[in-house]
């Protein structure tokens, strides 16, 4: 008899609900049960990012979390960050600009990578190797992250800094809801 | 005078491709749902050798939600043949060992394939394998190919009678002539790994059967869908109508995706056994016991040279491993072997190659398919040569660079069709001068000391290459324009992220004088394309590129004919501009392209105008004349720590030519990525298997890819030598960043630990064999 | 790759969680997932039973309580990376987990998780070690509290029984001025430490050492502390040929080759970078900017 768990969740601002087994992952349940299928999966064991969301305002690897794990959660997936009025995020329209994709399967876990780069930094420059080593978290093969890098610095160095597009948990760190 | 048409070759323009990538809209195959879709899982061979002697499949049959555990007599029904034609024709091949679409009665590596469950889900079908009784009698195991060769070595398959799969030479001159005369000859043996393609986006393949037609679709993660129908209609006993391949957004190729897998026969046979459609997606640990690889060179080698460091001869043997089957013929050794001459005369080559049999996954090109090790082992020589004579090695290039008015150059060596290798264009010296000049070659003894003051240890380093771009016999694209006034190019080109789409919108846009983002490009459809072969050999630009440029040309002619006679103007004073054809500067006086493309379209009855055939459209099949040669030339710094063995690359710069370009940005791209991919090769990337054959490094924690903070930036420098073998000039450019990069940062590591007498051979270099080394050559700093 | 079935407990309260830990034999516990979900993935690991206790109450935050740092075992480890009061007070840790993963491992992976999984290149590991931690392990049969270093008992593995939970780390502080220094060498830019060492250090006002303590990572199972060196520095001036010294300490460790380090390379990555780490820390207990 396999368990199945009801569990509701916030994904890019509207309310989900499921009903799920315990050992589906979030990124199964957003790109199989929701249809979210921007997030990407390259490896499973949580090295290659291709599956990053932002998960209460925080990076995670979607494949290392259960989808029972993000019960009661707000989940930002790459489908959420262009406006809603259809003009993408400064980053997105960089990471074009720069030729920072090319077969664009990391891409949307590069995005929140940077997107929670950018909250981080409320404004204040990065020098391009602690912005390398920012995002080595994600694998991608084919840029050689040149264009990557010149998109975000040029975004992340450009002034103030967008708003992140989640919620972030409070600073002084309640921890996981 | 009026402004000329807007020109978009030559432009960065930005992609088309990025819009939908970048909002997570892209559609890769794991991305199509179908009703009633189940999914796939494979029981893979747990030995790297053995007697399959029985499976028991009844525990895993009972499972709720199983629809089938499928093994190779149950495919065998639907199967034309037992094994899976793949091998590409090679002479030198004693035999040919293509595989079986799931292991008939020998495994032959860890990962191969035994058995596929058809499940309701992928959890599900995995809980199956779990219980499938598998009983394999573990048979002795090759892997390494030097033991393999060994007379009293165990067979790495029952059904051949030894190992050495096939043994050729790339041979030409008095090789042994010229080293009696010579002046100098330094030896040596290189161990040369080279990593696997990696595409972030593992394989993947959907299948759908629709009984009613026998219409078999698949959608495949492939730089190949022409290939994939080709293999399926011959396997599967179906006609060509009855079998569409799709490659949709494919994330990332490399090479591995070229190659026909078994798996993607057992998907598409299981959806007409089940009844259902069927989707299998590898996982990363599928992907590193199961999908082709590059692995193992030992080339034993010796160079001669006269008394000014002038190339006499090149003798010595190479020994491949080249894995359990034979999908890809010699290719890879092949290309290793003649792509060693690169850029530098070489009066007399004898190279024996030597390729085994090993019970590892096969080996097929990835990335640079063999050519970064021949350009290894001959900059390696050159960096040997210039400290046995004293030159500098920058010099000792130069000296044996062929010369712009030798081209084009024909060397003595055949490529893989039979013809002559012979090199194009370009200017091989004025290529290595400039990357000195960049990189400021002659000022670096100054950093040099500057860090050294610093405590710190950096050297410098340089390769130079060749390669043999826009492979054969063909490729075809046609270009339509309907009375929408939409411009539909349509290919046998497939696109894993090089740009395919932009690169030939950009080809269409310059001859029918229409933005590239209102032509629509549509690759990797067998239905959309009657032929096709993909992406391989850093051939698109040349042979689809070329293809989409003639069709066009067809194309517009026909719009100047019969817009010539609804304007009454001669063609020459027709232009075609922002998708009208008009009088030459008088905006606004002609016709949109989709009127004459309505026109041509006929109405029932009607005469279409007067000597124009119907419809605007046109379609090529582009034969290139043989090979174009890319070259090039990268110069590295690299700071090494001799306490831990780790390396930092520090300056990284590129010089190259690959003819007249069509988008700059994505040819940079393409080389940074080349290049960041020959880093892995040179420092990181290492596929590790046990005595017995088994995996060792089977994920992204074990086996390293380059990642954002060891990449360095690379500045790059482009010079276009247009190639007279095709009309748009262009020459090759995907592959060809990895080719120099593991010599060039080898030549750094060594000079940076030049006064510890550290010697780089093997690849790779990685920070626990530099501490080797250094070791070895007595460890402390002087 | 997908997880074998298994059941998941969610508990909230520290009772409910010893009694679902009393009750049910084959489960395993789940904090941040970071490195248990991999070996779930890739069926390595297939509990029937998953005990998920990042939302029991209480068993996160970090909190200073006269000398002792107390750290709960479900504090993500970004928030104690991050954490002004981490920081102020046992900088090290800080330090260490700025090469612990990526950010995105960090924002899940928590501290306890990560001292419980017992890799035996973990960096928190190693802070643990030379920290004289201090951890509480619970379960229904009552709170017991044992020091770090009788936390390994083997790869992978741990003196926390199976009925049992790590709640809470306490990290005895170090006197104000004390200097801190971790130094690691990974394969590949951020990953992986092949080995990694940490020192404390803090000086008596005539600059000899008053303590200090190092401890080094990766040679074996679990990491040691380099106790030779620790009594060679007590109440001496840590001069050069004494931190050259400690390194040659260092080397001595018992270390076992490895797929990526062989045993000689380990060692001498173990002196190099006991040298260094013990370096940063005398430098900043002189109060000196030399890292």
């Amino acid at each position: 008899m396999t368990e199945r768990r009801s569990m509701r969740l916030t994904v890019n601002g509207a309310v989900r609900t499921a009903q799920v087994e315990p050992r589906l992952n979030l990124a199964d349940l957003l790109r199989h049960e929701f249809g979210l299928t921007g997030t990407h999966v390259g490896c499973e064991h949580g090295v290659c990012g291709a599956c990053t969301v932002l998960l209460d305002g925080a990076t995670a690897r979607s494949c290392l979390t259960f989808a029972v794990q993000a019960d009661g959660c707000a989940v930002t997936t790459i489908e959420g960050v262009a406006d809603p009025d259809g003009a993408l995020h400064p980053i997105q329209a960089a990471l074009a600009r720069h030729h920072g994709l090319q077969c664009g399967y990391c891409t949307p876990g590069i995005v929140m990578t940077l997107l929670e780069l950018q909250h981080d930094l409320d404004g204040a420059p990065i020098d391009e190797p602690a912005l390398r080593r920012a995002f080595a978290g994600n694998l991608c093969r084919c840029t050689g992250y040149q264009g990557i890098v010149d998109a975000a610095l040029s975004v992340l160095n450009a002034g103030a800094a967008e708003p992140c597009p989640s919620p972030r948990p409070d600073p002084a760190g309640k921890g996981h809801a | 005078m009026s402004a000329p048409a807007c020109t978009w070759l030559g432009r960065s323009v930005p992609r088309l491709e990025d819009g939908p990538l970048l909002r997570g809209l892209g559609r890769f195959v794991d991305d199509i749902r179908l009703p009633g879709l189940l999914h796939g899982a494979f029981l893979r061979s747990p030995h790297a050798h053995g007697r399959l002697t029985a499976i028991d499949a009844a525990a895993a049959e009972a499972l709720p939600g199983v629809h089938g555990v499928l093994t190779y007599g149950d495919l065998r029904r639907v199967l034309t043949c037992d094994r899976i034609p793949l091998a590409m024709p090679a002479g030198a091949i004693r035999f040919d060992v293509d595989p079986f679409v799931l292991a008939r009665d020998e495994v032959c590596h860890v990962g191969e394939p035994v058995a596929l469950v058809v499940a309701e889900s992928r959890a599900v079908a995995e809980d199956a394998l779990a219980l499938i009784g598998l009983e394999i009698e573990p048979l002795p195991a090759v892997v390494d190919p030097r033991a393999g060769l060994a007379p009293d070595a165990p067979r790495a398959r029952l059904d051949c009678p030894d190992n050495r799969v096939a043994a050729t030479e790339a041979a030409y001159g008095d090789v042994d002539r010229a080293f009696a005369g010579a002046a100098h000859v330094v030896r040596e043996a290189f161990n040369l790994h080279k990593g696997g393609g990696h595409s972030i986006e593992p394989r993947g393949v959907v299948a759908r059967f629709d009984q009613a037609e026998r219409l078999l679709t698949v959608w495949d993660s492939t730089q190949m869908p022409h290939q994939a129908k080709r293999a399926l209609v011959r396997t599967l006993g179906l006609a060509e109508h009855q079998v569409r391949v799709v490659a949709p957004d494919v994330g990332g190729g490399f090479g591995p995706k070229f190659v026909f897998h078994p798996e993607e026969l057992a998907v598409a046979a299981a959806a007409m056994i089940v009844g259902r459609p069927v989707k299998w997606i590898e996982d990363r640990l599928e992907s590193f016991t199961a999908t082709v690889q590059e692995r193992d060179q030992h080339w034993t080698i010796e160079a001669a040279c006269d008394a000014e460091g002038r190339l006499l001869g090149i003798r010595g043997d190479l020994v491949h491993d080249h894995g359990a089957y034979t999908p890809y013929g010699v290719a890879l050794p092949y290309n290793s072997a003649t792509n060693l001459l690169g850029p530098y005369r070489l009066p007399a080559y004898r190279l024996a190659i030597s390729l085994c049999l090993t019970n590892l996954v096969p080996a097929t090109p990835t990335r640079g398919a063999g050519r970064p090790q021949g350009t290894y082992v001959m900059e390696r020589l050159l960096d040997r040569l210039a400290e046995r004579t004293g030159l500098d090695r920058a010099e000792i290039r130069r000296r044996n660079l062929i010369t712009p008015d030798q081209m084009p150059y024909r060397t003595p060596l055949r490529t893989r069709d039979g013809k002559a290798m012979t090199y194009d264009s370009g200017d091989y010296v004025e290529c290595q001068r400039r990357a000195l000049a960049l990189a400021g070659w002659d000022g670096f003894e100054a950093r040099r000391a500057a860090a050294r003051r610093e405590g710190r240890w950096l050297g410098i380093g340089l390769a130079n290459y060749v390669e043999g771009s826009g492979r054969g016999p063909f490729e075809s694209a046609a270009v339509r324009v309907g009375p929408s006034g939409t411009v539909v190019v349509t290919t046998g080109a497939t696109a894993q992220g090089q740009g395919t789409v932009t690169m030939l919108a950009q080809v269409v846009a310059e001859v029918l004088g229409i933005a590239p983002e209102r032509i629509a490009v549509v690759a990797g459809d067998t239905n959309a394309s009657a032929l096709g072969l993909g992406a391989f050999a850093s051939r698109q630009a040349v042979t689809a590129g070329n293809a989409a440029h003639a069709a066009a040309l067809a194309v517009r002619a026909k719009i100047l004919q019969v817009a010539s006679a609804w304007l009454e103007a001669s063609p020459a004073d027709l232009e075609l501009v922002d998708g009208r054809v008009q009088v030459k500067g008088v905006p606004g006086s002609g016709r949109a392209l989709g009127e004459v493309a309505d026109a041509l379209a006929g109405a029932p009855g009607l005469a279409l105008p007067a000597g124009v055939a119907p419809g605007l459209a046109a379609g090529v099949d582009f034969e290139p004349e043989g090979l174009t040669y890319c070259n090039g030339t990268h110069v590295v710094e690299a700071e090494v720590d001799p306490d831990t063995g780790t390396v930092a690359i520090t300056r990284y710069t590129v010089v190259h030519d690959c003819g007249r370009l069509i988008n700059p940005m994505m040819v940079e791209g393409q080389i940074v990525g080349g290049v960041v991919h020959g880093i892995g090769s040179a420092l990181y990337e290492r596929m590790l298997y046990a005595e017995d054959g088994q995996p060792q490094t089977g994920t992204y924690a074990d086996y390293l890819l380059p990642t954002a903070d060891v990449a360095p930036r690379i500045a790059i420098h482009h010079m276009e030598s247009p190639s007279p073998l095709n009309p748009l000039g262009v020459k090759g450019a995907g592959e060809s960043g990895t080719i120099a990069a593991p010599a060039a940062v080898a030549s750094a590591v060594e000079d940076a630990l030049r006064p510890f007498g550290v010697r780089v051979a093997d690849l790779p270099i990685t920070a626990a064999r530099l501490h080797g080394l250094l070791a070895a050559a007595g460890g402390a700093a002087p | 790759m997908k997880p074998a079935p298994f059941s998941y407990h969610a508990p909230t309260t520290r009772a409910d969680l010893l009694a679902l830990l009393a009750a049910h034999d084959d489960c395993r516990l789940l904090a941040g997932g970071q490195s248990l979900v991999p070996l779930l993935n890739l069926r390595l690991a297939g509990p029937a039973h998953l005990i998920d206790i990042t939302r029991v109450a209480g068993l996160d935050g970090i909190a200073r309580d006269g000398e002792v740092l107390r750290i709960g075992a479900t504090t993500r480890q970004r928030r104690a990376e991050r954490s002004p009061l981490v920081r102020a007070a046992f900088p090290l840790l800080s330090d260490a987990l700025a090469h612990v993963g990526h950010v995105a491992t960090r924002n899940r992976g928590t501290i306890g998780g990560s001292l419980a999984h017992m890799d035996p290149t973990a960096e928190l590991s190693v802070v643990a070690l030379v920290a004289d931690a201090t951890l509480t392990i619970e379960s229904a049969r009552g709170a017991r509290t044992i020091p770090f270093v009788a936390l390994p008992t083997g790869p992978l593995a741990t003196a926390i029984a199976p009925d049992e939970v790590l709640t809470r780390i306490d990290l005895p502080l170090w006197p104000e001025g004390h200097g801190w220094g971790f130094a690691e060498v990974t394969r590949r830019g951020e990953g992986f430490a092949v080995v990694s060492a940490a020192a404390l250090v803090a000086l008596a006002p005539d600059g000899t050492c008053a303590r200090a303590a190092l401890a080094v990572g990766g040679l074996v199972a679990a990491p040691a502390r380099v106790g030779e060196a620790e009594a060679l520095l007590a109440r001496r001036v840590p001069r050069d040929d004494r931190i050259a010294a400690a390194g040659e300490a260092a080397a001595r460790l018992p270390a076992e080759s490895d797929l990526y380090g062989p045993e000689a390379y380990k060692r001498h990555l173990a002196r190099v970078l006991t040298v260094r780490a013990l370096r940063q820390a005398v430098d900043r207990a002189r109060g000196g900017v030399r890292d």
